[in-house]
């Protein structure tokens, strides 16, 4: 059977199919829906892991004791993973072991940019890269195969438009390969010196071997065609050049480490000219230099930003596709960046926090749109937990008085991920930070997954949920506050007694998202024309259904959800409920 | 037309694009056509401006449609109609939903809206319809239907029987919502 797949499904797909057991993952963009996909067979035992790191020793364990494990990222998620994955290619698998790398070039929806390809040669182990969805899969099922067969964990690396695009894959049956033999073998899995210095030597080994493989598998192959150009690619990539150089000559590469050098030297033997048309880094390129032969590549394309098929048609020299030219109006639009949604909770603290004009240490998550204008509230945005660490230094640098108007702000998926150990740090070296956990029940900006605070796994089981304000005070801070993000006056007062008081400090700020309120009175509000006195007090909130009109505002009641912040910050009493009295 | 028929979706998050391509992927499955959807998910769902771009016919290589080969533009709205109109080709075809939604520079004052976008559009392009989405769709029960509204519109140009489009409507929308979403892709139709 014949189905229309994102690079999502298919690998989810594949590894169903491939008789994998274990699946885990932190979500990410591009790589979400691989786990959730996951999670509808099954056969499978699929989790969200508070991050990581923890996925993928929860993966590895699974595939040491003998059951085929998927563990999925996105590019940056490799970062949190990277000390288990780097000894996991000594310890080698027992049964079958893939992690999946998805990059984001062009950065849609990720704060860099960075090429997972370096990490799976750093850490010493093959890397396969699909072209569709159909590759998506297949590689799949083959990674768990050449995982077990030499014996290392795979790198499955995709990038945004193989993980979101979708195209047509062959479905086949589910094969139950079982567990392998589980047996103690502390000299293999036991990485203290007097082993792990064995095993490196198998390692180094193991990556010949690989490299022999590479140069026959077919995963590799030539596309023979005229020899004038001859074009080394893989990922969407290989497509993009498949669209745009309909006459050149093709060594499209699934297999991207190790390389296949024979198969490499011999294709740049035969064609006149040799590019390395590849996304991000020039990492198939590099190596190519490194063995003496010419080639093209970085010289031509940028290793900034995506490669497109008309970035190929630019750079090649190639005449652009006849288009409709917008250039004169296209400079002057208005861009369209996102917002925070009409109802949401984070609005009520980034309205307070930029009113205070207090420094706020951020991070990631739907919150870090509260850096935007309007609101202007974020100075701070590295990395998923950097927040809190972040605070301490600035105060650390410049002194408690400085942190008298300072604030890590987190949320609360975000919290759990990396935040506890920054919080720990604050009660530990004795900083004053006041840290804001931003509560609203659910990993809003990767599209709403469960998480060890909401109450429910992935697979929607119930359970125990984390109690964050018996976390924060049993890592030793003794002002824990909640409030809702809602009540204005409240949150102010408290956000000035905590940053006021010299010693650690816990704001949790509860209100559930608004795209996952099910209980709320949804009914929009309008503005009556009469009483609006202009003041654009309401303006500040940056809601996106406010709409200034003239000398006064108007609600877009399509949009609005009837969360009533606007109420609270209107001093005319102008902003009623649709339909009610008094309008 | 070529073996490939570019079509580009584009609009605004929460305007239901991603359902509009659905279906009509599921179309042209139905008629026989190879298929290839790209889309962006991510931070542009916070009300941001999206797309998804649809290919269908033999032989296709790249998921995204190359700039400047889009054979028809179904626009949710006009200031997106406008920022998306170069991937039309010379003689493209736009469907644009007569709909205009501010964006946040819009609504603080630190932009204008381009309020002569549909004059700019129609200056350069022969064929160009305006679908009046919201109206249509308010009349049809529900103004969340303007993506179907839209759809209906498409499907005029496309060509493909109205039972298909039904059916595959079916097929994707659940039962609760499918009248009222088959009465807007009629009306669009119409
Ligand atoms: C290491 C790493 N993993 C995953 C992501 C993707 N990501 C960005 S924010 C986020 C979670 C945000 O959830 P939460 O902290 O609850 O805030 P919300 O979006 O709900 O406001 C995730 C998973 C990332 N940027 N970095
Ligand atoms: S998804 Fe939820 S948390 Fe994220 S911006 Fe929207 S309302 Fe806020
Ligand atoms: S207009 Fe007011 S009530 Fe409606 S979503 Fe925006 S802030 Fe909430």
């Amino acid at each position: 059977m014949k189905k229309l797949l994102t690079g999502n499904e298919a690998i989810a797909r594949g590894a169903w199919e491939a008789g994998v057991v274990v699946c885990t993952a932190y979500p990410g963009t591009p790589s979400t829906q691989i786990t959730e996909h996951a999670a509808e067979y099954d056969e499978m035992y699929a989790e969200w892991s508070p991050n990581e790191k923890v996925a993928l020793e929860v993966g590895s364990g699974a595939a040491i004791a003998g059951g085929r494990a998927m563990v999925a990222m996105k590019h940056v998620g490799v970062n949190v993973a990277a000390d288990p994955l780097f000894t996991l290619a000594y310890t080698g698998i027992n049964g079958g072991l893939l992690l999946v790398a998805a990059d984001d070039p062009g950065m849609h929806s990720s704060q860099n940019e960075q090429d997972s390809r370096h990490f799976g040669r750093a850490a010493k182990i093959p890397i396969l890269e699909p072209a569709d969805s159909q590759e998506a899969k297949d590689f799949t099922k083959l990674a768990f195969g050449l995982s077990e067969s030499f014996d290392t964990p795979v790198m499955l690396r995709v990038t945004t438009r193989i993980a979101h695009a979708q195209t047509v894959v062959e479905l086949a049956d589910r094969q139950e390969v079982g567990l392998k033999k589980y047996e103690k073998n502390a000299t293999k899995y036991v990485m203290i010196p007097a082993y792990a210095r064995r095993r490196h030597v198998i390692v180094e080994a193991r990556l010949d071997q690989l490299q022999e493989y590479s140069e026959t598998a077919s995963l590799n192959r030539i596309e023979w065609n005229d020899t004038k150009i001859g074009v080394i690619t893989s990922g969407v990539t290989y497509q993009y050049v498949k669209e745009t150089m309909k006459d050149a000559s093709i060594l499209k590469l699934g297999m991207t480490f190790p390389l296949p050098r024979k198969l490499i030297a011999e294709f740049a033997e035969q064609v006149d000219k040799l590019y390395v048309i590849e996304e991000l880094e020039p990492f198939i390129e590099d190596y190519i230099k490194s063995w003496g032969i010419e080639v093209h590549g970085k010289d031509t394309f940028s290793v900034i930003g995506e490669i497109l098929p008309e970035t190929i048609l630019e750079r090649m020299g190639m005449p652009p596709a006849k288009n409709i030219d917008n250039s004169e109006v296209a400079t002057a639009l208005p861009t369209r960046p996102p917002v925070l949604c009409p109802g949401c909770p984070h609005r009520g603290l980034f309205y307070v926090l930029s009113k205070l004009k207090t420094t706020v240490a951020g991070d990631i998550g739907c919150y870090t749109l509260g850096s935007l204008a309007p609101l202007n509230a974020m100075d701070t945005t590295i990395c998923m937990g950097a927040s809190i660490g972040n605070a301490i230094g600035m105060e650390k640098a410049r002194g408690k008085e400085f942190a008298r108007n300072l604030v890590a702000v987190i949320g609360d998926s975000t919290f759990i991920h990396s935040g506890i150990t920054g919080l720990i740090d604050v009660v530990y070296n004795k900083a004053t930070t006041t840290t804001i956990i931003l509560d609203n029940r659910t990993t809003g900006m990767t599209g709403h997954q469960e998480n060890p605070t909401t109450g429910f796994t992935l697979k929607g089981e119930p359970i125990k949920e984390l109690n964050l304000e018996l976390l924060v005070k049993a890592v030793g801070v003794e002002r824990v506050v909640v409030v809702d993000p809602f009540d204005l006056d409240k949150l102010e007062k408290v956000l000035k007694e905590e940053m006021a008081a010299e010693e650690p400090s816990v704001i949790i700020t509860r209100r559930i998202c608004a795209l996952i309120d099910k209980v709320s009175d949804k009914t929009p509000f309008i503005v009556s024309q009469a009483a609006c006195s202009g003041c654009m007090r309401c303006m500040k909130l940056a809601c996106p259904c406010i709409i200034k009109e003239g000398k006064k505002v108007r609600i877009n009641t399509a949009q609005c959800v009837g969360c009533g912040l606007c109420v609270t910050v209107c001093p005319s009493e102008a902003i009623k409920k649709e339909g009610g009295a008094n309008v | 037309m070529s073996d490939i028929t570019n079509i580009l979706i584009v609009g605004v998050g929460g305007q239901g694009t991603i359902l509009a391509s659905k279906v009509l992927a599921g179309v042209v499955q139905k008629k026989g056509y190879e298929v290839k959807i790209a889309e962006i998910h991510g931070m542009s769902q916070r009300g941001g401006s999206v797309f998804t771009q649809v290919r269908y016919g033999k032989n296709i290589a790249s998921p995204t449609i190359p700039h400047g080969e889009a054979d028809i533009l179904l626009a949710f709205e006009k200031l997106e109609a406008l920022r998306w109109l170069s991937y039309l080709k010379q003689n493209g075809i736009i469907l644009v939903n007569d709909q205009r939604i501010d964006p946040m520079p819009v609504i603080m004052g630190a932009a204008e809206y381009p309020s002569d976008a549909m004059d700019v559009i129609k200056s350069k392009l022969q064929d160009v319809s305006v679908i009046d989405g919201v109206s249509e769709a308010t009349k049809a029960g529900n103004i969340k239907t303007v993506n179907m509204v839209l759809l209906g519109s498409l499907s005029k140009v496309l060509g493909f029987e109205e039972e298909v489009w039904i059916e595959v409507m079916k097929e994707t929308i659940p039962p609760k919502f499918l009248d009222v979403n088959i009465k807007a892709f009629q009306a669009g139709r119409n």
